[in-house]
């Protein structure tokens, strides 16, 4: 009776090794996600300093702000890694510090909601058609 | 358990994984072999590719599906059609980091740039891009604010340059043409809006 009991249990275990395998295989198949239009990974300096490389979200706050309050008023140039963005900086209130100093946005403590993309993610504006015609609709892995 | 039972789970999942593997090339005259699915566009930020899945923070970011359910749609970029949303208040970006009440100013002036091939010319509209953007922005950096002092090409836009600084990154990409090359040319236009229709034909 007992090693019956085992045996069943043995089965189960091997049955949900088996489907675990299954399911990676099907994983393969899934494909890479695509990266929201615009969204900007920034690694001027996180990768050394060991922390993961920020992702800006354009979408995020264009739905708040027209894009001259960063762009002419802020000093952001139109260029992804193109501003010497530093915590100093940001603690200064300059940059991202700008609204991100508790009280118009959540402030810097917040560490990884903005450093929160895959570590060593180049710099660059995602799903741009620069970096498409780079890497062509057949050949998405990065 | 038996050997052979153990076999047969292990042949079942072998053949899965290569089943799995092997779907595509089983395939090859699928539909939209190569276009990702509608459904997986604007994906949540663990899914996306960029975000570390495995960071806490990744998962308290908004999905930008959430935000983007009332917005008008577009055919491509974020599939979010800004300028409308903007003209019907979908959205209310502020003009002032703090001050909330801040309007634009906005120009409203069409240039018109003649475009040397067959497509139609470009009309560049100053009201859309300054209730986004102030005239520092763009000039004079960017585009020099005088007649016939701005070459812009295509191949141009597409490495990034002129109106690629923006198109084709963050504003809607260059694959939307008509956007863009919006006025017919002279008197051509006519008969282009006809289309195959030859000058003869009956009409309806």
């Amino acid at each position: 009776m007992k090693t019956e009991v085992l045996g069943r249990l043995r089965r189960f275990w091997i049955g949900v090794a088996m489907f675990a395998f299954a399911a990676g295989g099907l994983a393969i198949l899934a494909p890479e996600g695509n990266a929201e239009y615009a969204d900007v990974v920034i690694n001027n300096y996180s990768d050394k300093a060991g922390m993961r490389p920020v992702v800006f979200p354009h979408w995020f706050h264009r739905v708040r702000f027209r894009c001259k309050v960063c762009h002419a008023d802020l000093g952001f140039q139109f260029k992804a890694g193109g501003n010497d963005i530093n915590m100093v900086k940001i603690i200064e209130g300059q940059f991202c510090g700008a609204c991100h100093n508790g009280e118009i946005a959540w402030s810097v403590e917040n560490c990884n909601l903005c450093h929160s993309a895959v570590p060593n993610t180049p710099t660059q504006v995602h799903e741009s058609t620069l970096q498409k015609l780079v890497a062509p609709a057949g050949d998405r892995k990065k | 358990m038996r050997p052979w039972k153990l076999g047969a789970w292990l042949v079942l999942g072998l053949a899965l994984t290569a089943g799995a593997m092997l779907t595509e090339a089983a395939d090859p005259n699928t539909f939209n072999r190569l276009l990702p699915s509608a459904a997986k566009r604007n994906p949540p930020p663990p899914d996306d590719g960029i975000h570390d899945p495995v960071n806490e923070g990744t998962h308290m970011l908004q999905p930008p599906k959430d935000a983007f359910g009332q917005l008008p749609k577009a055919p491509s970029g974020n599939y979010i059609d800004w300028v409308k949303s903007l003209d019907g208040k979908k959205i209310q970006p502020r003009y002032d980091r703090i001050d909330t009440a801040a309007e634009p100013i906005v120009m409203d002036l069409n240039i018109v740039r003649e475009v040397k091939g067959s497509m139609p010319d470009v009309v560049y509209p100053h009201k859309q891009h300054t209730e986004w953007l102030d005239c520092s922005n763009c000039h004079p950096a960017i585009f020099v604010p005088q007649k016939g002092a701005n070459q812009i090409s295509m191949a141009g836009i597409l490495l990034g340059e002129k109106c690629g600084v923006c198109h084709g990154k963050v504003a809607f990409p260059v694959s939307e043409c008509v956007r863009c090359h919006s006025k017919p040319k002279g008197d051509g236009a006519a008969a282009q809006k006809t289309g195959t229709t030859p000058p003869d034909a009956p009409k309806k």
